[in-house]
């Protein structure tokens, strides 16, 4: 029992030491790489290649303030009539601060019948996530919102 | 180690009927961007891939990144186009895999 008791002047001396070393940490710790807006514009060029990116016909729903980047709801759906000559063959997301623009890809067809996806995303900054669905005529449409996180997910150490 | 599945697929659906697929699956998703405790990266280990099939014909698939939350949840929809199996698989990192599958009646 003994051994867990500690006085006010241990308690001191460990929270020195403890502040030290997390400094030193900061110091050390090598900035992890952010994902910038050009790495996504360069990840939606490699998805879109020189076809145009039109706005509309994809909803994406996202909470607008999220308490927790480790868990996002993330919901994509789009406007088609699923059919075997017009449908929805991929959706993409991507994000603008992550460690990388990537977040999901769905390949989808007409036997889906509706085109709407649910997963949960890792969030490590407030940021904007694009969704993107290709279509079966070769068209690309798109989405955007912007999302603010209180904790961030991923990039944070075990510390 | 076997993950922990769950699966929500309506057990009986009329033909031609748009139903909805729910799918959760345990896994860390470590993203392979996060400091240990030592300082060292903690090696990646995600789920990469989901494919969902109709009685043996492809439905859905998904390629996931190191954002996906972990315990991976995946919810899309399908046409319930006959009686049989709906089969599940994810594929990842380290030589993850786990399948799983549910039936369903189609009237």
């Amino acid at each position: 029992m003994n051994e867990f008791r500690s006085t006010r002047r241990q308690f001191l001396a460990g929270s020195a030491r403890l502040a030290a070393g997390a400094g030193l940490a900061s110091i050390v710790a090598v900035e992890p790489a952010r994902a910038t807006p050009e790495a996504l514009q360069g990840a939606i060029a490699e998805i879109i290649g020189e076809a145009p990116l039109r706005q509309g016909r994809v909803t994406l729903d996202l909470p607008s303030l999220v308490e927790n980047g480790n868990a996002v709801p993330l919901t994509v759906a789009v406007e088609s009539p699923m059919s075997e000559a017009d449908h929805v063959t991929a959706i993409h997301v991507f994000n603008e601060k992550n460690p990388q623009p990537y977040v999901l890809t769905a390949r989808l067809g007409p036997r889906a019948g509706r085109a709407r996806i649910a997963t949960r995303i890792k969030l490590a900054d407030a940021q904007r996530v694009v969704a993107i669905a290709a279509m079966s005529d070769g068209s690309f449409w798109s989405a955007s919102a912007d999302v603010i996180v209180t904790i961030a997910a991923c990039v944070e150490g075990l510390q | 180690m076997t993950a922990r599945i769950l699966i929500n697929v309506p057990a009986k659906a009329r033909r031609g009927e748009i139903i909805e697929i729910k799918t959760l699956i345990s896994h860390p998703m470590e993203s392979g961007f996060r400091v240990g405790f030592n300082g060292a990266l903690i090696p990646r280990d995600i789920i990469t891939r989901f494919v969902c099939t109709y009685n043996g014909e492809e439905v859905f698939r998904a390629e996931l990144s190191p954002a996906i939350a972990a315990n991976p949840f995946i919810a899309f929809s399908t046409i319930a186009t006959e009686s049989g199996t709906i089969a599940f698989a994810w594929s990842g990192d380290n030589g993850f895999s786990a399948a799983e599958f549910a039936t369903i009646t189609v009237e």
